[in-house]
This record gives C-alpha cells, structure tokens and sequence, in this order.
C-alpha cells in the first residue's frame, strides 16, 4: 500500500554558510518581534562546537523530546506516554526554563537624548524585556557565536560525547561551522504527537507542521516534545508559537523569509514526495544508523511513471508533480546523496537537510600529508580537515562515519574535476569514477551547488486552494490581528519596555506625528 | 493497523482516535500525526502579520561597500521590515548571480526608524542655547554679534565646552539652530577666515546627493572639506605608489572568475557579507581558497589552507612568497608569459642610475632622457630603457613626460613600436658592483632603522652614470642571486639566518616554511596554467598599520610578477571602505560647487585632525627614527610635525587652514601694495611676515573653529585618538593619560606653546538620526531623515550598479534629509550673510595636484625646501598652488539650489579628460526645470535630492553613454589608441534617476574607471591598461616596483620590503607586549571589522545586540585570560596611554596568545561602565589609539606621489597599538 504526499522540504548547505546571521534577523522582523517571543528566534544559527539555542538542546536525556524504540521496538515518545504526560500538564519538568534560552533584554536609550547635565557621557543600560529592570547581560540567543567562550564552555556541547579525545580548544586545533537551524517541519513530528489539545497540525498539503492558535491551550507538551525546541512559548499569549515555514509565503510560490534573504545561498526549498504510510516503519527501524538510509528511501522518485500514477490518484496536481521533478532538494538529497537529516536518532523524520561542511586542514597534516612537488594535489585529503568527521556523524547520521565521509569525498571530487574544466583542460574522469558517479553528475552538481539561480534554488507550486477564500498574499483588512494597529492598542501592553516592532504601531504613529515624545520621558526635553 | 504500531496506552489511544470522528482532521491511521487542512481560522494571524500595503525600493547609506538593493514593507504608513531585493541584471548563465544582497545589520536597519535612540528634534546644548539667547538679547537681536561675544569669550567658552558630552541637550526650533549655526560660521569666514569652517563627512558613494548636498554648501561659502578615505586608513597608500590610482578593484563576481584565491587580513564573510557566496561558489569550480589571517577567522571556515601569521608581519610571508616566485619562475625557469606582463605593464626593465656610498653603491634614480642628454619637452619626466634589438638606451612612450604637453599627443601609451625592453642586464661577462640595500628584521635594539644587507648587480655604464635596472635591483632585494654577483645571497629556503627565504620568514610569522614555499608556487603556477586568474583579497587586517604600504607592496610584488593584474580573475582586490562613487563625474561637480567656483578648498583629514587635536604634541619619535641607516639625512632633527610643516609649504599636501591670516584679507592687501594676490603670497611668505597656519597649529587664529559632521560618527567612531579629540578639540573631559614629547623630541618648525589649548573648536554641529557619541558631544545636533525617508543614488565597488533610495515614509517628527538641511541652512546664511559679508576676494591654496600638470612640478623626486632656499618659491611648482576666488556671500542659497555655468564653460575635468557638457546641462535644464532670477536664472534646478540625483547620473559617463564615449574619445587623442569602442555600444543610454528606482542598473564602460564592461564581462581593473596599452598615471606609466623619491629613499622602501610593526616598547616607552603579572597582561590591540555592525552603525541595534553580548566587549585568548585570572564574560579595563576602556572579555581559543581584539567600533553609548578608578565613562574602541604620521604619506609634485583628495596623504592607521588588560571589579557603574 503507498499513499503519496507532498512535503516542502529544505536543505541548507552548511559548506556555504557564512554564519551571517541575515536569516535569524529577517526572520525575527518579520514573524517574532512583539511581545511575549522577545526571546523566540524561529530561525537562529549556532556556532558549532557549542551549545546551541537554548542550551544544550540536543542532550534528549534530559530534555526527552522525539521518539525511541521501547523494549518491543514499537516507536514511544521518548517523554513518555500521553497518559503519563496528561498528568504532568500542570508541571512540566521537561520544559526549558527561560534561563536555558536566554532572558532577553533592551536598554534605556532615551537616555541618551534625555539626559540633563551630569558628570560624564551618558549611556543606555541594559534592561531585562522580562521584568523591565537593570540587568547584567550574563547568556544570549548566540553566546557562542564563533567560538566565544568556547574554552570553559566549549565541552558542554552534546554532540563531544564519544569524540571528546578528537577535539580540543587550543588555538591551533580552531575550528568551527554554522549551523542555522528551523523547524524540521518532520514527517513525524513528535511535536503534534505530544499535543494534548490537538491543536497542532501537519498540512496535508504541503507537510507544514503548525499550531492552531484558537485550540492551543498552552499545555507546552509540544515545547518538550520537539527534540530540536523549535517550538516556542508565549508567555504573553499562553500560546506555543513556531516556524510557519512562511506559509503565507509558500502558498503563492514565494520561498521562505529565511531563504530568500541567505546571501549565502545556501538554502533550497522544493518538494518531496513521500510514501506517507512507510514513515512509522521508517521511523522504527532499530538501528539509529540505519534512519538515515529508511528516510531516503521514503523519498519516492517523482520522475518514476508508477509514482506519477499514484501521486494523481492520491490528489496531487500535476503541477505539484512537476516541481517534484524539478526539486532541487531532492537532487541533493536523494540523487546525489549531498544533504543529510539533522540528527535522524530523534526519529522524527526531519524534512530540513544538511550538507555537511568541509574545511580546512590541519596544518601539521598539511606539511607532512602533502607532496609538495605534485602540482595537481590542491585539495586536501578528507583525513586532513580539522572538522573532525565524527563530530559531523554526531550530528547528521548517528554517528555514522563513513556516510559523511562519502558526502565529503563527492564535494572533493566536484572540486577536482572541475578545476581541470576550469583551467581549460579536459577533465579527468576517473576522479567522478572514484566516488561512484560520472563525470555528468559531478558537473551538475557544481551547476546545483554554486550557480543555481532563485529560481533553480526556490522550486515552489502555488498552492490549489481554488475553493479557499483569502489565500491572496494580502488578505482584507492587514491591520486587525493581536497588538496590531487596528487593535488601537486595546492590546499593547504599557508596562515594561516595548520591542520596537510591528507591535507598536500605533505608539509609534502618534509619535511620528506628535511633536512631543509620546509615552516616553521627558527628562531632557524642552525647558 | 496492527496494535504493535499504537504508540499509546489504549485508554488514551481511545480518546485520541475518538477525536478524529469529532473534528475535520486526518488523524494518521497509527496515531502519530494530525493532518489538517490549511487555510483555516487558526492560521489567521500569521497570515495578517505578513500582509502589508507596499514594498519601497531603498538601501543603507553606510560606509560597508555593501550598497544592496532593499524591499521595505509598509504597513498602514509605518515601515514594518525589510528584506533583500533580488532583481540584479544577470551575471550571465555561467556565473552565480548577485541576488540577494544584504547582511544581517542591513536587516535590522528598520529598527532605527521608531527607536527610542532616534534624533527626533534639533537639540542646543542647553547652557549654550542660554547663553546665546542672552546674548541674542544684548546685541538688540543680532545672531552674529551674539554668537561673537559668546565665541570671543573665554569664560563663555569654558562654560560649554565643559558641558560637552555630558548631557543636557535641549530642544530648539530648526529655525533657531539653524541660525546658530549661521552666525557662527559668519563670524568665523570674517573674523578668521572661511577656511576655519570645515565640514567632514566620508564615503559619498553611499549616499551620493547626502553627501553632496553639505560639501556643495562648505565648498561654496569657501569652507574646507576634510578628505576620509586616507583619514580612515582605508587608503592602501601602496595603490597611488604603484599605480597612480587611489584604489581600482574587482566586483565581487569576479572572485568567481580566479582560480587561486588567497585572502589575507580580509575576513570576507563578515565584511564582504553580501558577496561571499561568490568565493564559497568558486571553491566548486576547483578554485582553491588560501586565508592568512593571525586568528582562527570566519573566513577561515571556508580555506583549503590556514596561514595564521602573527599580526603585522604580513610584509615578511609576502617578502618569502616573492624570494620564491622570483628564484622558481624568472631565475631558475622563465615563464614567457611572466616576462612579457613585466616588459610591458612594469617598470621592471627601466633604468635606474647607482650612487656610490662608502665602499659600495645604493640605488639612485630612474634614468632620464634628460640623463640621456636628449633636448625634449618634459625630458626629466621620461625615463629610459634598454631596447634589446640596439642594445642601446631608448625612451618608450607612455611615460609621464608624454601626459601633460602638446608634443605628446598620441604618444601616451604602452605600444612599445618594436621596442624590445631588456629585463636584465645580466650575462656571463657582464660588469657587477655590490649594492648596499635596507633590511628592518634586525637592527639596533629600539631603532626602527634595521640594517644593512649587502647584494650585488649587473651594471653598465651610461655617461657618467653606473646604471642597471629595476628587475636587477629587485632580484638584489628579495636575495634572488646569480652566479658571479658580488654580495651577500639568500641560501636554500631551509635557511632561517638568510633575509627573504621561506625559513626567514617563519621565525617572524610563526607559518611553516614549508607551507609558504608550497602556496608561492601553487599560486605562480596557477597564474602560469590560468592566464593571470590568481587573486588576493586584501583588507584592513594588513591596511591599517603604520607601514601598510610597504606590506602592500609586497603582497602586490605577487600579482605582478604573476602577470595576475589586469585580468579577470586576478590581481589584488583591495576591500576597505572603498566605496566606488561610480557616477564619479556628476558628483564631484556637486560636491565641491566646481559649477560655480574653482578650486574647492580640501584638506587631508589625518594631517588636519593630528594638528588640531594636538596629537602632535605627544610624538615619542620623529621622521629620523623611521630612516634606514643608508639614508642622507633628510629626516635630521625633523619631528613628524616639522614633516608636514615643510610638505606643506613645498606645495605637496594641503594644510587647512592655511596662512595665519584671514585668506579675505589677502586680495586687499595686495591690491594696497600694488602686487597680484600671487606675488603678494610668495612675498609675505618668503619674507617670514606671514606663515602658514600648519606652523603654528595652536595660536588661536589658526584653530579650526565650526565643524559640520553629517553622515558620520567622528567621535565615537573613525576618530583616533579619541581622547585627545575630547580634550584640545573640545575641551571637555577626557581620559589621556600620555605625556607630551619631551623637548629634544619637539619639533624644530612648528611652534611650541609652554600651555596646550584646551577647547579650540567653537561650534560642533552634527546631523544624524541615532544618538552617537558624535550627537552627545555636539553643540547643535540635527534630526537628519533615515535611509529609508529620502530620495538619493548609491554604487560600490562589489557590484557594476547603480540604484536608488527612496522614500518609503516622510521623514517623522521633525526629521529632514541631510539635502533639505543644506538648502534650507543655505538660505539661513545668505539671508544674514548677503549683507554682512557681501562680496569677498579669496585666495586659495592647492597642493601641486595628481591628474593635473603640477604633479610634473618637481622632477627626479628630488626634495627642494624653498624656505631653506635650496630653490625659488614659485607656486604651482615649489610652493602651493595660488588663486583667487570671488565669493558673493548673499548668493550662496541661489547657487546652492543650481547648477552653474562652469559645466560647459570650463568644462568637468576628471583623471584629467575635459569635457564641456553643454548638452548634458540643456538636457537638465528640461528635466530638473530652470531657476528663475537671480544669479542662477535659467540655469538646472537642484533643489532637491531628485534632481541632484538626476545631475550626477547625467554628468557623468557611467550613467551617460555619450559622456563616456566622448571621454574616451579625448583620451584616445592623447593616447593614440582606439578606447571610445568599449563604451560605444551604450551610447544613446542614459541612466536616468527614474531607473535606478524601479531596478538596479548596470553601468556603462567609462575612461573614469581603469576596467572594462564591454559586452557585459565583469569589471576587474586596469583591464583597459592591460588590453589597449593605456598607461598607467605613473612616472613610468607603468606599474611600479621601484620608487625613487628621496623621502621613499630615507626611509629604505624604494623597493618591496618588510616593515614589523613599530616597536613601541622601543620608540614610545610603551610596556613590552607579553609582559604581564597576576593583575595585568600587555597584548597588541587590534580593532578589526566587526560581524555585528559596521563601524559604529548598528552596534546601538536592539537586534545585533541581542545576537551579540550585548555590550562592548575584547576578544583574548585563553592564555592571556588565565595569567590575569580572567573568565569568560569577566568585566576587565585595558588601558594605554592614549586612554582606558571598560569593557567585557570573550575569551576564546580562536584568539592567538598576545592579541586582543577590541572589534570597530564601539561607541560608548550602549552598556558601558564607568571606569573603576576615574568614574569617568569608559572609552570607545579608538580611546586606545592615536595617530602616527609617516612622512613619505606627505610627499608630493613627483608624478603618481602628487596630492589628490582621498588619494595620497597620510593615513589613520592605528594597529600598531599596545595595551594592558587588567581585571576589574565586577562590580559596575553606569
């Protein structure tokens, strides 16, 4: 029996990412700058080795989101079962503390312009967003960003255990990789498994997990049951909030806020197709290192005719079909085995795929481990790179060595073998035979990696809600939503800083057209 | 379903499944996953919070060389957020295209727009606005008397200028600011002179009309401009020296197009965001990616190989890499490929004549036609070579002496006519000398002045003269021997005792011999196999030293010899700060009123802030310390002061203000003594009555006294040496702990007061629209409108475009462009002006000029001090440049607002091409619309941004085909060789203001830039030189390895060579770097580009904050952290002479031992504390450093070492620095 659906899926290739930050910011304008999700970021990027947002997220003996085998090998919430976790609905001992994210803060700018004669330059402290006092600044969404810290923190990263004899945080032993991170938008989402209300969903359509705002009724099972804490809690709302994957987007063909904006380019957006009634057998084999391999095989081929056939009768639009053909991420998942889940031992059969990082080598490794007379030998042995590979594994494959390995040994290979083209000389085919491909592969793959234009990047259907109404990017009225400016800020919350934002609109209209600073002190002003 | 497959208890199994019959979702068969429908109630609120009214075009006016374009989204008449535009014409199907550009700080800049950090108002300072409101009063309403008698007051003086930066500011109306300002700047152009009114604002490609707008109006009234590219010591000092361009460089697509990428202090993730997806997408194509940086750097992430020199000692892997590339690809194998590049677009095979000194000889000077005996015009200003097919000397063209005059019409090329340039003069029975040539690895402990190395030279003789050639010469320099030459020779690369070998270099760089000798080859080899496509990225990282152009030099010594420069794909690409204001044309004429009035006064930032914030004073070491032992003593008893002193009255570098007199008065005088304003100059001069103002920097008639700063954060950003700025400048607190020179270190010329002045500026007045440290020290702070709340053009030099800003809001609260603050200020002062100053006669000075026939005014870069009387005091030759400006001071808002006739009755003049654009001002006289009446009647209108816009893109030849073409048209009569076809094909396309709003456009090939787009190829420099054999505007006109100014010659770089960083320890007094005990540590301070801000924009945004610490904060290693006991986020103090900053401490294992990072720039007005013992505030990231003048940055009137704004002067360079680092109490106030 196979039931075919069609999940938008990204892969992001971490080969290419600068660390830059742009898609946490757009990001946050866009979806989370407003009350209650001060600290939320949908979107973030993590220097790695480090510990992640929030704080050792990936360590599930203490947070047990996901899934695991039970004695039986029957696939379980690894918090438990929903009785068990319906008891625990009004102390929640699995939930990240504010702490474990970070306690997010603003300063007193006004100061600045305010301030009456004083003994030296004035100066905006920081101030807590939470309870609006003086704070120090002790964590925040990216403490670790580029190894700061890294030597007394550096070992509370999960992802060392096993390999704690390969890395050391000593100057000459450096490296680093980003790791930018979203909703996985799974096809076994634990999340709306751990939901006690039913209020989060997996489209049908298109496999975006979401919550229903209206059902929510913030019990926060989904917060401890993601093994990634994507998603978040309102504090203001009492409502879980999490990556939408744009879908206002997504619906009209447009990629994601956080995709568009990469100047890395570094993201694809496209579809798979999926055998939806193989994911809990998928997601159950025993061996974690075999996940990997189960979820590739629940990727169908979107070019095979019995896979058409059955995609049409399943309901999906032949234009669905196309873009399926057309999905960059499964070129790079599945045809070119280039992009891998996100820790597949969570068994939650992520739709966000990693292409893991080469990097540069160590240089002790490059004085001995290079033949300095050989010309042709420009590239570094994979043996050489001072990621070390299991790290990698711990990752994206279980610990699964040689499959990041073969990943990394492809990328090489494409290198290689275009350098020849490069230098106008016939290229060598023997490197494209070396990892197992043909020259051809190797060159599209290059053509994939480095020049895929927006729309080779970006392979987006319109959504076929004919029927539906209100599905135009700019529905009737923008403004009546919660804190937005047809609210007339029934809703804005007065007390405590205020994040400049979208939120207060109004606040902000007035003071656009006041003449005096609205809702602000005046210590400086006029006198 | 089998029941294995439930992964529940049954009893809840039961309730959940029961819910799939109550409700429309798909509950999947085992339980596991809900499927719904989307598009329901439940998603509403998402859906309304993307949804939004309209998307604006605009971009970031910062100093980033980003210039992407933006959507900003507009909601109900409020600016929401942004995101990146994404339609850049193509790159073409084989290249990764520029969508999307922008970066994380870009993202945020929304943020600015309703933040409580915005400038919403015009403040006074509050005891001033008192004072002068009083004042106002007892002058029965007179602004100017008013502002005199608080100005000429010293109590009143002390009252503000101690309040400075303390808070206090008050709102005035703009009417009454803007008239403050007015009355200070007439008192001032009448009591002083308008040379003591400057304005400072940098970087005019990001915001072209912003800028324009002030310069226009400072230039106008006869005010000083103060230059910042060299300021911010982004100027690579080595570009002018080597090819007579300020910086020319590729876009960033062309990265894509090398084959061997080596960056080298350029961390291009973070300061090249939006472009470096071009060099991650290159390594695919089987480009390889080589990083030299002294931290584990992001860029490093991306390297097949890491070089982690230690900080400073670029110039000696640089020097190694150079030995090794001479020896294997010219010496030991020659590469056809390489010798015919060095032949044709090289001085290499250029004579040089030799000078006997003690028992050997030293390198002169190029040889001459004059040398040569040959009667022509300009004989001195061409040098010769050995043509192979005679033998015999031959003078090619193409060489500065063919530029200027009529006789070499068609002749300035490189078309060598037959001419077979001879390299070397080396053979098996050729005669040979030693040379003694400079060495500063080693040397008298606490001298910079190193030593001496002995090598050797083929030579033959020419008259009198022992000469050989540039190429000889250099082999000598890099250790490169032959057999049979006298000297001292580089042995195998294994040997570290030898100078240059790859083993010398890694006692002072820490990187493997091994790895250098390998990357050498790897990257000449390269070139060889690639046809020039090996590049190196550069950055600030090996720019902001003292003696960064003696690094780059070096570094660019490897593009060179590689034949890399000049194709797409190769050559140096110079990234810091280097905006490029492609409509370059248009601008300028704007920018400095050169349609009304000729010439601008313009001064060297560097020099101007090093006098007049008294840095000068505090000088350790003077121009002799610097000097190599086998120099004449040119630099004797001359403090660095004294340097400039004599720089400027030689006519090579400006000073500002210039005389000690009222430039006003000077016509007048002349008139009365029956001389023309020139001859009276020279006499008062050379008579000693009168003397320029740099002789005497702090008598109060020569303080600068109103300075206007827009677009810019000079005080809590790019000013080094902040706290002698606070101090002497404005008089107000400051943490300087230095002591002044002591007496035998003082200078000999320039005038020393027992009693530093304390407060020398009368009126500081910034625009902005966030609160900086700029704003809380200024006098009168403006609100100014943001990016996103104007209408103005930006380019750069990462991509070939031109796009627009636009208005997505009115500018809110009261809140103007900086265009409409300068029109509007414009007729404040020309109303109360007109009748106060009314008609004026100014002489203005200018130094002998780049581009123009005064920079052939001093040949053989011989130093001829008129004042010493070693020659006549002749200006334009000997002396500044001297002319006389009317200026009607009523008509300044009528000019303003004008374009004026200067267009097309003198013409624009740029690199020297003269173009009268008659059809350019009819074309605007439709477009902008006329004036009416007055001065300006019938003239284009420019009375608002849009129409400045409009100006620029017309005037110049990147936005104007038949401007371009018209251009080359001009140089191909001076070249004779065909260049007007690379701009033909764009010859009816005018860019107008209205494409660059609707998308980014592409400019047209112009002689205004050295690259070419022809065919849609993307830009990569000195293409145009390389291809049709236009020169370079260099002596030789060629690329330059060898230098023969006598100043260059003092101080040992006639060639490529390794400088250390200063040695302060040594030359100031400074503790030694290393040196620590259990509460303190001394490490080099370095202030690289930070990831989360640019300069000091954004490091104030709540976002970047947030992804931040949060605060100001110093990177260290571990090392250095656990000898003082210090955690990571522990609060410390580093502190230094120059002054003390509070900061955080990020301790990280990516740091080397030794180095601390402070990252630029923090300003002091986010999270800083006070400082534990002063309880002062703490400092920004430059309270740590100061200037240091190089006195070859000040050489002028010799060809490509002549001065140009932004293009030659000294820099701002401030990595040389050293500082302690001690934990404080955790314990912190605000």
């Amino acid at each position: 029996m196979t039931r075919i659906m069609a999940q938008v899926g990204m892969v992001m290739n971490l080969d290419k990412c600068i660390g830059c930050h742009t898609c946490s910011v757009t990001c946050k304008q866009t979806w989370t700058n407003r009350r209650g999700v001060e600290y939320v970021w949908f979107n973030n990027v993590e220097t790695r080795p480090g510990q992640g947002y929030p704080r050792r997220y990936e360590d599930q003996e203490r947070w047990k989101g996901g899934w695991q085998l039970n004695r039986r090998g029957a696939l379980r919430l690894k918090s438990g079962g929903r009785l068990k976790r319906l008891a625990s609905i009004f102390s929640n001992p699995k939930l990240p503390g504010l702490d474990d994210y970070y306690e997010p803060w603003t300063y007193d700018y006004d100061t600045l312009i305010s301030a009456p004669p004083m003994d030296t330059v004035p100066v905006a402290r920081p101030k807590s967003m939470i309870t609006g006092k003086d704070m120090e600044i002790r964590w925040g969404a990216n403490w670790d960003d580029d190894l700061g810290g890294a030597t007394e923190n550096g070992h509370k990263d999960p992802m060392l255990k096993g390999i704690e004899d390969q890395v050391s945080f000593e100057f000459e032993k450096a490296f680093m990789f980003y790791l930018p991170r979203i909703c996985e938008h799974c096809l076994n989402p634990s999340c709306v498994a751990s939901c006690p209300s039913g209020a989060m969903y997996k489209r049908s359509e298109d496999g975006i997990v979401l919550v229903d705002q209206d059902m929510c009724r913030g019990w926060r099972m989904c917060v401890s049951g993601c093994p990634y804490k994507k998603v978040y809690f309102n504090h203001r709302t009492g409502k879980a909030e999490k990556c939408t994957l744009c879908y206002p987007r997504i619906e009209v063909g447009q990629p994601t806020v956080c995709s568009e904006t990469c100047v890395g380019r570094l993201r694809y957006l496209g579809l798979f197709l999926y055998d939806a009634d193989k994911v809990l057998a998928a997601a159950s084999v025993e061996n974690e290192q075999d996940l990997y391999e189960a979820q590739l095989d629940l990727l169908l081929d979107p070019n095979d005719p019995d896979v058409i056939e059955q995609a049409r009768r399943d309901g999906i639009a032949e234009d669905w079909i196309e873009a399926a053909q057309k999905s960059p991420v499964y070129a790079l998942a599945k045809k070119y085995r280039l992009a891998l889940p996100l820790h597949p031992e969570y068994r939650t059969m992520p739709m966000v795929w990693y292409i893991p990082p080469l990097s540069p080598v160590v240089d002790a490794l490059a004085n001995t481990g290079h033949d300095a007379e050989d010309q042709g030998i420009l590239f570094a042995a994979i043996e050489a790179m001072r990621i070390p590979i299991g790290y990698l594994a711990n990752l994206m494959t279980a610990g699964d060595v040689a499959v990041v390995d073969g990943v990394l040994r492809r990328l090489a290979a494409m290198r290689s073998y275009m350098r020849d083209i490069n230098l106008g000389r016939d290229p060598d085919e023997s490197i494209a035979q070396s990892v197992g491909l043909e020259g051809e592969d190797l060159y599209e793959m290059y053509r994939l990696l480095a020049i895929a234009k927006y729309e080779h990047r970006y392979v987006i259907p319109a959504a076929h809600r004919e029927a539906a109404e209100a599905l135009e990017e700019t529905p009737g009225c923008s403004l009546d939503y919660d804190g937005g400016p047809g609210m007339q800020g029934a809703h804005v919350d007065r007390k405590g800083p205020i994040p400049v934002s979208i939120e207060s609109f109004h606040l902000a209209k007035q003071r656009a057209s006041a003449d005096q600073h609205a809702g602000l002190p005046e210590a400086g002003g006029e006198r | 379903m089998s029941t294995t497959n439930r992964i529940d208890d049954p009893i809840v199994d039961g309730l959940i499944s029961a819910r799939s019959f109550l409700t429309r979702s798909d509950v999947s068969p085992d339980h596991r996953v809900v499927h719904e429908v989307g598009g329901r109630e439940g998603d509403i609120f998402y859906r309304d919070r993307w949804s939004h009214d309209r998307i604006v075009r605009s971009t970031h006016g910062v100093n980033c060389t980003g210039s992407c374009s933006w959507k900003v989204y507009v909601k109900d008449g409020i600016i929401t957020w942004e995101t990146q535009q994404t339609d850049y014409p193509s790159v073409g199907p084989d290249s990764p295209e520029y969508e999307p550009r922008g970066c994380p700080r870009g993202a945020a800049f929304s943020w600015y727009t309703y933040s409580p950090t915005r400038v919403r108002y015009p403040y006074v300072r509050g005891v001033l606005l008192e004072m002068y409101r009083a004042a106002k009063i007892a002058n029965e309403g007179d602004p100017v008397k008013a502002w005199a008698a608080i100005a000429d007051d010293e109590e009143s003086r002390r009252r503000y200028h101690s309040q400075r930066g303390r808070g206090g500011l008050v709102r005035a109306s703009w009417d009454e600011a803007l008239e403050i300002v007015a009355a200070a700047q007439i008192h001032t152009i009448a009591k002083f002179g308008p040379d003591r009114v400057a304005g400072f604002s940098p970087i005019p490609a990001m915001s072209m009309a912003s800028h324009a707008a002030g310069a226009r109006y400072t230039s106008l009234i006869g005010g000083t401009m103060l230059s910042f590219y060299d300021w911010y010591a982004d100027l690579p000092i080595a570009s002018p020296q080597i090819w007579g361009d300020q910086t020319d460089v590729p876009e960033s697509a062309d990265w894509w197009n090398a084959s061997y990428l080596i960056m080298w202090g350029s961390n291009i993730p973070t300061t090249r965001t939006p472009d470096a997806h071009f060099m991650t997408e290159a390594r695919y194509k089987g480009q390889k990616v080589v990083t030299v940086s002294p931290d584990y750097a992001d860029n490093t992430k991306f390297a097949d190989e890491w070089m982690p020199a230690a900080p400073g000692t670029d110039g000696a892997l640089a020097m190694a890499m150079g030995h090794v590339i001479l020896k294997e690809f010219y010496v030991q194998r020659q590469v056809p490929m390489f010798m015919d590049y060095s032949r044709r677009f090289t001085d290499l095979p250029f004579l040089v004549s030799l000078r006997q000194r003690e028992d050997a000889w030293v390198p002169d000077r190029f040889v001459t036609a004059a040398d040569l005996g040959v009667e022509e015009d300009a004989a001195e200003w061409k040098p010769a070579l050995i043509d192979g097919r005679t033998d015999a000397p031959v003078i090619p063209h193409g060489s500065i002496g063919f530029r200027h005059n009529e006789s070499g019409m068609g002749k300035w090329n490189l078309n060598l006519d037959g001419i077979e340039p001879v390299l070397s003069l080396f053979s098996d029975n050729s005669e040979s000398v030693a040379v003694d040539l400079p060495r500063f690895d080693i040397g008298d402990a606490g001298s910079e002045q190193g030593s001496i190395i002995r090598r050797g030279v083929p030579v033959r003789r020419i008259g009198d003269r022992l000469v050989t050639t540039v190429y000889d010469l250099l082999l000598a320099q890099y250790g490169v021997g032959r057999v049979g030459l006298p000297g001292e020779w580089a042995g195998e690369y294994g040997d570290a005792s030898s100078l240059y070998t790859p083993a010398w270099q890694e006692e002072i760089t820490s990187v493997p011999a091994e790895t250098v000798t390998r990357v050498a080859r790897e990257f000449a080899l390269n070139a060889e196999q690639s046809g020039g496509r090996s590049m190196i990225t550069l950055g600030a990282g090996t720019n902001h030293w003292y003696h960064s152009d003696a690094t780059y030099r070096a570094i660019i010594a490897l593009v060179l010899l590689t034949g890399c420069q000049g194709k797409n794909g190769g050559g140096w690409a110079h990234y810091v700060g280097q905006e490029k204001a492609r409509p370059f044309t248009g601008w300028a004429q704007l920018a400095f009123g050169l349609d009304w009035s000729r010439p601008p006064r313009q001064m060297a930032g560097t020099s101007y802030w090093y006098l007049h914030t008294d840095q000068w004073r505090y000088d350790a070491f003077g121009a002799d310390d610097i000097a190599t032992p086998l120099g004449t003593g040119q630099f004797a008893g001359k403090s660095c002061a004294d340097t400039l002193a004599q720089a400027v009255r030689m006519g090579w570098t400006p000073g500002s203000p210039t005389f000690d007199r009222n430039p006003l008065t000077l016509a007048g005088d002349a008139q009365k003594a029956g001389l023309s304003p020139a001859d009276y100059v020279v006499d008062e001069l050379t008579s000693g009555r009168m003397k320029f103002a740099v002789e005497d920097p702090d008598a109060p008639e020569n303080f600068p006294r109103v300075l206007t700063v827009w677009r810019a954060n000079l005080l809590g950003s790019s000013g080094k040496g902040n706290e002698y700025f606070l101090h002497h400048l404005l008089g107000t607190d400051a943490a300087l702990a230095a002591e002044e020179s002591p007496p035998e270190k003082r200078p000999a010329d320039v005038v020393w007061h027992d009693e530093a002045p304390v407060g020398k500026l009368d009126l500081l007045v910034s625009l902005d629209f966030r609160m900086t440290s700029t704003g809380l020290f200024s006098d009168v702070l403006l609100p100014a409108a943001t990016w996103y709340e104007k209408y103005d053009i930006a380019s750069t030099d990462m991509h070939p475009y031109i796009h627009a800003f636009n208005a997505a809001i009115a500018p809110p609260w009261q809140a103007r462009s900086d265009y409409d603050t300068f029109t509007r200020l414009a007729e404040v002062f020309s109303e109360m002006a007109g009748p106060r100053l009314g008609v004026q006669t100014d002489v203005v000075a200018t130094p002998l000029t780049h581009d123009t026939p005064t920079e052939i005014g001093q040949p053989g870069g011989r130093v001829l001090d008129w004042r010493a009387g070693e020659c006549e005091a002749i200006p334009g030759k000997t002396m500044p440049s001297l002319a006389v400006v009317t200026r009607n001071y009523g008509e300044i808002a009528e000019m303003m607002t004008a374009l004026g006739p200067n267009v097309e009755n003198l013409g624009t003049v740029v690199k020297g091409v003269t173009l009268k654009q008659q059809n350019s001002v009819d074309y605007l006289r439709t477009m902008n619309g006329v004036a009416r009446g007055g001065v300006a009647d019938g003239r284009p209108l420019l009375k608002t941004a849009e129409q400045a816009c409009e100006t620029i893109l017309t005037l110049s030849g990147v936005s104007n085909g038949a401007i371009a073409v018209a251009g080359f048209q001009a140089l191909e009569a001076r070249t004779g060789v065909e260049l007007a076809d690379l701009a033909r094909e764009h010859e009816g396309k005018q860019i107008t203001f209205a494409d660059t709003q609707s998308r980014p456009q592409s400019v047209i090939t112009s002689w205004e830039w050295s690259g070419s787009e022809h065919g849609g190829r993307r830009y990569s420099p000195f293409t145009i030189n390389v291809e049709r054999g236009k020169p370079w505007h260099t002596l030789t006109g060629r690329q330059h390895f060898f230098i023969d100014h006598d100043w260059i010659s003092e101080v040992g770089e006639c060639f490529p060579t390794y400088r250390p960083p200063l040695n302060l320890a040594a030359l100031a007094g400074y503790p030694t770097i290393g040196e620590h005990g259990e509460s303190h540590v001394v490490v080099r301070y370095l202030t690289p580009h930070s990831k989360w801000s640019i300069h000091s924009e954004y490091q104030d945004n709540l976002f970047m904050l947030a992804l931040s610490r949060g605060g100001p904060d110093i990177w260290m290693s571990k090392e250095d952290a656990e000898k003082i006991g210090v955690k990571d986020n522990d609060w410390i103090e580093a502190h230094n002479r120059n002054g003390i900053v509070v900061a955080r401490a990020v301790v990280s294992h990516r740091m080397p031992e030794g180095t601390v990072y402070m990252y630029h720039a923090k300003d002091r007005t986010i999270g800083v504390p006070r400082v534990e013992k002063t309880g002062k505030r703490g400092g920004i990231h430059n309270s740590l450093t100061r200037l240091l003048i190089k006195p070859t940055h000040l050489i002028g009137g010799y060809a490509q070492l002549s001065y140009g704004f932004n293009y030659y002067g000294p820099t701002g360079n401030q990595r040389d620095e050293v500082t302690t680092i001690r934990r404080r109490s955790q314990e912190v106030q605000y």
